[in-house]
């Protein structure tokens, strides 16, 4: 039989001196720090925002189509650095999940488990080096191979950063997809196989179906990773805003182009003051970062705790 | 584990989707492969020394990193002390007091929101709440620590409750059964065992925060800088941020000289950081079998 700690806790081992009390204390404090942080982050997001949204209207914000907060005149339109956004996010995509997801069934149906052990912590150096070292790598190596397949490159695009955005959360999809992967029980696999099924099968048609909600939850987390990106983007992609036209691929991914985060680097590295509208355009700019990020978060938790499938 | 090793490679589509995938995880090794050895390769020569004694200067051959070095050091031990008992005790509420399970699935639900907060936005926190409401000055070592302290939190929070969730309840029932309080049963039972998973979880936290450099653009600490920061309440500036301004710079010298060299020598020092993690968890592993 298993005692619940709590309940064994409320008989025994209760707060008996001053002392004791003085120490709970303490510790909740330091649990409470999280929600404080919480209400700090959008308590200054939206304090700030709120004074820039008093000076430039919410509906130029989103609609107009030019960001220039240091260059007079000075215009305020947020599509630009969504649309930037939004490109490098969709392309580092494209190369992530499915390189994610097919490394994932490599090491959790295929690999032994000498491979598997070696692989996976490889893989995952990936996302524990800095993103400024993605940024040179894209600016310095990917950018002049590239050159080579596109000669009308720009120096700086949005397609190095792509590459390299795409590689920086490759891991986070494989290691969460294999994790979801590896929770699949054997007896189905087994069940598979009975039926005569190949391996290529038993992967594609049950375990991929079957762990399909931690996949998604990876995929989201992945993306929502790539969303709030900083420094490739900063250092590969360049930092001029422009309305991206998403079916002229070319012409979007060669080119120049500035993302939401770069756009705060900007304005952070410039020497605005604190009272300046450019200045609370960052808090604005940064509530939008916020929330779309926030989303998809939230929905990645859902996915997951909506369809787990719990195995015994 | 164990894998049932029947239905092998039988017709071209399992060999053709085998093949796929093995690729794939082959992309991943090899771009890291590629990242490590250009940079390694371009920063030969250039590590001396000099590069890590000196100040950044527009002549290659005389620029270093010194004061970005002591500035990273410098903030990362403030974090690591700051974020060590915060987050430690928080994980402590979570595991051993809190009898209210929607207190704690608010605060487990709030923690896995931070951090999926991107470190940018942290950057905006820091400087919202330490500069501009606490006027603290701008750019400061003290801004930069408890800014990644906040940064680091949920992680450090989430890994030490995965510790201390790992030691078994007997151990405690043990030490209430002799009257022990639950400070003490904490203090003398639980922590004594956990300490290892916390420190390993910790150390990763911090080779995350030395990483950082977008929170610490928009907090205005400096890209570049000549003197290492003297108190807290220096200006500073931090590996990744002078790599950043490096990185800038369009000549052949720093592009493949002086930045990878500061690269190597930030990945030498999360690697070095990464490895003492894994040895901690080792050798806790062997202990408790």
């Amino acid at each position: 039989m298993v005692v619940e700690p709590s309940k064994l806790t409320s008989l025994t081992g209760k707060s008996r001196s001053l002392s004791e009390r003085v120490i709970k204390w303490f510790f909740f404090s330091c649990a409470l720090l999280s929600v404080i942080t919480t209400i700090g982050i959008v308590f200054v997001l939206i304090v700030d925002a709120a004074e820039f949204f008093s000076k430039v209207s919410i509906i130029e914000f989103f609609t107009s189509t030019r960001w220039s907060p240091t260059i007079k005149p000075a215009e305020y339109g947020v599509l630009p650095l969504i649309s930037g956004t939004l490109l490098v996010t969709f392309w580092s995509a494209v190369i992530a999940l499915p390189l994610g997801v097919a490394s994932a069934i490599y090491l959790s149906e295929y690999a032994s488990e000498r491979v598997r052990a070696i692989v996976k912590p490889a893989l995952e150096i990936l996302a524990g080096i800095p993103t400024v070292v993605y940024g040179y790598f894209a600016l310095v190596y990917i950018t002049p191979l590239l050159s080579k397949i596109f000669p009308s490159i720009s120096a700086f695009n949005a397609l190095s950063a792509s590459i390299v955005i795409g590689i920086m959360i490759l891991p986070m999809v494989s290691s969460m997809s294999e994790d979801a992967m590896r929770a699949v029980p054997n007896t189905l696999r087994e069940a598979g196989y009975g039926l005569g099924a190949t391996k290529f099968h038993v992967s594609t048609t049950i375990v991929f179906p079957a762990a399909l909600s931690g996949i998604m939850a990876s995929f989201i987390l992945a993306i929502s990773r790539a969303i709030g990106e900083t420094m490739a983007v900063t250092i590969a992609a360049g930092k001029y805003a422009r309305v991206v036209n998403p079916f002229n691929v070319g012409d979007a991914l060669l080119k120049p182009i500035e993302t939401m985060t770069a756009a705060m680097v900007e304005i952070g590295m410039s020497d605005v003051t604190g009272d300046s509208v450019a200045y609370k355009s960052l808090f604005a700019v940064g509530l939008t970062l916020f929330v779309m990020t926030f989303l998809m978060n939230v929905l990645s938790q859902y996915i997951k705790s909506k369809y787990r499938e719990v195995y015994q | 584990m164990s894998r049932v090793v029947v239905g092998g490679i039988r017709d071209w589509k399992d060999f053709g989707f085998l093949f796929l995938c093995i690729g794939a995880t082959w992309v991943g090794i090899l771009s890291l492969a590629a990242l490590l050895v250009y940079v390694f390769w371009d920063a030969i020569g250039w590590i001396d020394w000099q590069f890590i004694t000196s100040p950044p200067s527009r002549f290659a051959e005389e620029a270093g990193l010194y004061p970005s070095l002591v500035g990273s050091i410098f903030v990362i031990t403030l974090v690591g002390i700051l974020s060590l008992p915060l987050g430690v005790g928080a994980a402590i509420y979570l595991q051993e007091y809190s009898t209210s399970s929607f207190l704690t699935k608010l605060i487990e639900t709030n923690i896995s929101n931070l951090a999926g907060v991107p470190s940018i936005v942290y950057g905006l926190l820091g400087l919202g709440i330490f500069v501009s409401t606490l006027g603290l000055p701008h750019g400061t070592v003290i801004v930069g620590a408890f800014t990644l302290t906040l940064l680091i939190l949920p992680i450090v929070i989430v890994s030490s409750q995965e510790a201390i969730k790992a030691v078994p309840d007997t151990l405690r029932h043990a030490a209430y059964g002799i009257g022990a309080t639950r400070w003490q049963t904490i203090r003398s039972v639980v922590l004594p065992q956990a300490i290892p998973g916390i420190m390993t979880g910790t150390i990763l936290a911090l080779a995350r925060a030395m990483g950082e450099t977008a929170p610490l653009i928009m907090i205005g600490a400096a890209t570049s800088i000549f003197t290492s920061p003297r108190g807290i309440f220096s200006p500073f500036s931090a590996m990744p941020l002078q790599i950043f301004a490096w990185s800038d710079l369009p000549q052949r010298e720093f592009q493949h000289g002086v930045t990878p060299a500061a690269i190597v020598v930030l990945l030498i020092i999360l690697l070095s950081m990464n490895a003492v993690a894994i040895f901690i968890r080792h050798k806790y592993q062997k202990r408790r079998r």
